[in-house]
């Protein structure tokens, strides 16, 4: 049964994971935008579960467990902590022009299927047809970095594109060595540390997080 | 695995350790510079053992060591102790004129000696895991370095460093993650298909089209780093807002580092591939960065920034020579890089001292070097000689040899480098001169500055422009032949 339907089932988590990639591009209040990030995490978590146990690859466990404690659990509560601490909790962002965005992200998915076609060729595992979405992920939480101007919405991006990376990784080669996956974890932690005291310092300098106030370096 | 191995990494970590506890006591900057040191003399030990038993790697081979990566461990350890031994003095002013707190020191001497030993970690780690993994915590060790001041300029500064290297850097994992995808079916998986030295040895075999759209990954990636143009964005503001000693090792050491796990993909992509895919991205990458910079050299104000800007055109002085290849080439990239990282270290101790008693970093504020401070306006003054390439210094060498080489394997870019040296030359000498003569306008610091550091580069520097002991010469042959 789970032979059979698993590997189609794969493929609806990666849908379901590109689907989240798209609302997050969308979304403007910064409370759902990290619920979408956990959702997103909570997607990678159970479609990890389901490769480990479709190809019997031990390893996929614990990368699945990593991923269930650092991208669900504890990243997501490090920053609604932030947020509430530094009062952004309702804040609204002004998107320009969301169409816009969605179609440069439509072209992106496109490209990122394009780039990943030869590759899933190549590959040998049952969920090499998710690749192309991997990068499709990695390349629109890329975009959402780009399109936001407040520091903590780009942070999301940069955390979703690790979500990408790490999908990518499960659908080419059935995870890195779990040493690499741990190294992996633990600099993202400390990232969202170090970003924290960051953002704080911001904040105390600017009274804003947002990152308009940061463009005045330029060569004269 | 050696014990000379193990204090190299052991000394840096229990550094930086120990300082988070009491880096902001008085004495503090000692136990730094004593922990630089120890990691030095590991470096020496090291260096020694290589010379004379050969290559070997260690820890279930999980580290390796080769003529190419002890040359730069050599460098590495040597420039950070010598760089503790300058911020001695210099951080000691800071903390005086109010710049820095306690908080602040603490950081500042447990990140410093963290980010060494990241540094080492990337340089002799036999698995290009561990060396993202590494590369990845040297940046996060110096973003909050660079906000150390916490101006509206360094803040942004460091996220623009955070944002621009993590992008980056979550590229190279990506091209990290497709060289797996190819070394593990012949490898089989497991960590066993991410040593470099277990790559190596079967680069023929790997599957050209996944390494070459890894390459490209890894490129931007550690690109990024290096402050390869367009990818540099983030260098100059980095470099400029800062601590001196940061940007010293920034622009002497990181760039250095991130070059090298650079080349380490680009000799496995040049045995899959049977054309010279990478070299000619290193080609123009470099070229490109050599020009940009250049051209950006002469609209600068902060003495810092332009320093940064020449950093930029002297790494992709070194991505060009590498991407030219051969036996001298790559001897000429080595050379470069290492007379680069002591000249420009060099440079930037001399600066930081001239702009602390300047209280700027405006070039047009700092006038009259050499009447108020003799040391500091000839350490600045030939610092800058030094790298522009005049001879007598070591510079001259290794960019004579670049330009050699460009014109008898790529004659259509001499012309173009030609061009560029010739703008940074009159751009650089242009805005340096005025600072170091001409009529006073800088006070006298409470502290007596540490400029045993900067003669003490430019010194090595000379040595290596006048006469190259033989068996240095053996050592850079052969770590070039590892590049090929």
């Amino acid at each position: 049964m789970l032979q059979h339907y698993g590997p189609q089932l794969v493929n609806l988590l990666a849908a379901v994971m590109l689907l989240l990639a798209f609302a997050m591009l969308a979304q403007r209040r910064i409370m759902s935008l990290i619920n979408l990030f956990a959702a997103q995490g909570f997607t990678l978590f159970l479609s990890t579960i389901l490769v480990a146990s479709l190809t019997g690859q031990a390893h996929l466990y614990g990368s699945a467990l990593l991923t269930l404690a650092l991208k669900v659990l504890a990243l997501p509560w490090i920053l609604h902590r932030l947020i509430r601490r530094l009062n952004v909790k309702w804040d609204v962002e002004t998107l320009l022009n969301i169409p816009t965005t969605m179609l440069f992200g439509i072209v992106l998915v496109i490209l990122a299927f394009n780039l990943a076609s030869p590759l899933s060729l190549l590959a040998g595992t049952v969920t090499k047809s998710t690749l192309g979405i991997a990068l499709a992920c990695v390349l629109l939480s890329f975009l959402m970095m780009i399109t936001r101007s407040k520091a903590v919405p780009q942070v999301i991006g940069f955390l979703a594109m690790e979500n990408g990376l790490f999908f990518a990784a499960t659908g080419a080669v059935y995870g890195m060595p779990m040493v690499i996956e741990f190294g992996i974890a633990l600099d993202v932690l400390v990232a969202m540390l170090i970003l924290g005291i960051f953002f704080f310092q911001i904040r105390e300098r600017f009274d804003s997080l947002d990152t308009r106030h940061l463009e005045r370096l330029k060569d004269q | 695995m050696p014990a000379e191995m193990l204090l190299l990494l052991v000394s840096p970590l229990a550094g930086g350790l120990a300082l988070a506890l009491v880096g902001h006591r008085p004495r503090a900057a000692e136990v730094n510079a004593a922990f630089s040191t120890t990691t030095f003399a590991a470096a020496a030990a090291l260096v020694t053992r290589v010379v004379a038993d050969g290559p070997f790697d260690a820890f279930h081979r999980q580290f390796f060591v080769d003529p190419l990566n002890v040359f730069l461990v050599a460098l590495t350890a040597f420039v950070g102790m010598t760089t503790a031994l300058f911020s001695r003095p210099y951080m000691r002013v800071e903390r005086q004129h109010g710049r820095v707190s306690d908080g602040g020191m603490r950081l500042y001497h447990s990140m410093y000696q963290t980010f060494t030993f990241t540094m080492l970690l990337v340089l002799t780690t036999n698995n290009l895991g561990i060396m993202w993994v590494a590369m990845e915590a040297a940046t996060l060790t110096t973003v909050l370095l660079v906000a150390l001041y916490r101006t509206h300029a360094s803040l942004e500064a460091a996220w623009k460093y955070f944002i621009l290297c993590g992008v980056g850097i979550a590229q190279a994992l990506l091209g990290t993650i497709l060289v797996y995808f190819a070394s593990e079916k012949i490898l089989g998986a497991g960590t066993g298909a991410l040593l470099w030295t277990q790559l190596d040895s079967v680069k023929g075999r790997l599957e050209p089209g996944i390494i070459s759209i890894a390459f490209v990954f890894l490129l931007v990636g550690y690109g990024t780093k290096v402050g390869l143009v367009p990818l540099h964005n983030w260098l100059p503001d980095a470099h400029a807002e800062g601590p001196t000693p940061v940007s010293a090792v920034l622009s002497g050491l990181l760039l250095n580092v991130a070059l090298y796990a650079l080349i380490r993909f680009k000799v496995i992509t040049d045995g899959a591939l049977d054309r010279p895919f990478a070299s000619h991205l290193l080609i123009g990458f470099g070229l490109l960065s050599v020009a940009v910079a250049a051209l950006f050299l002469s609209r600068q104000r902060d003495v810092k920034r332009m320093f940064a800007y020449s950093s930029i055109e002297h790494m992709g002085l070194i991505t060009f020579a590498f991407g030219l290849g051969g036996p001298v080439a790559s001897f000429a990239g080595l050379l470069h890089m290492t007379m680069h990282s002591l000249t420009k270290s060099a440079i930037f101790f001399a600066v930081g001292h001239a702009t602390q008693k300047a209280g700027t970093q405006f070039m047009a504020d700092i006038r009259g070097l050499i009447r108020l401070s003799p040391t500091v306006g000839w350490g600045l003054t030939l610092g800058t000689v030094a790298i522009l390439g005049l001879p007598p210094f070591g510079v001259f060498a290794s960019e004579f040899l670049i330009l050699t080489q460009a014109i008898a394997q790529a004659p259509w870019a001499a012309p173009i480098l030609l061009a560029s040296l010739g703008i940074s030359f009159a751009a650089i000498f242009g805005k340096v001169q005025p600072m170091v003569f001409g009529e006073a306008s800088v006070a006298r610091l409470p502290h007596r500055p540490a400029l045993l550091p900067v003669f003490a580069h430019l010194l090595l520097v000379l040595m290596f422009g006048l006469y190259m002991p033989p068996y240095l010469a053996g050592w850079y042959r052969q770590a070039a032949a590892l590049i090929g």
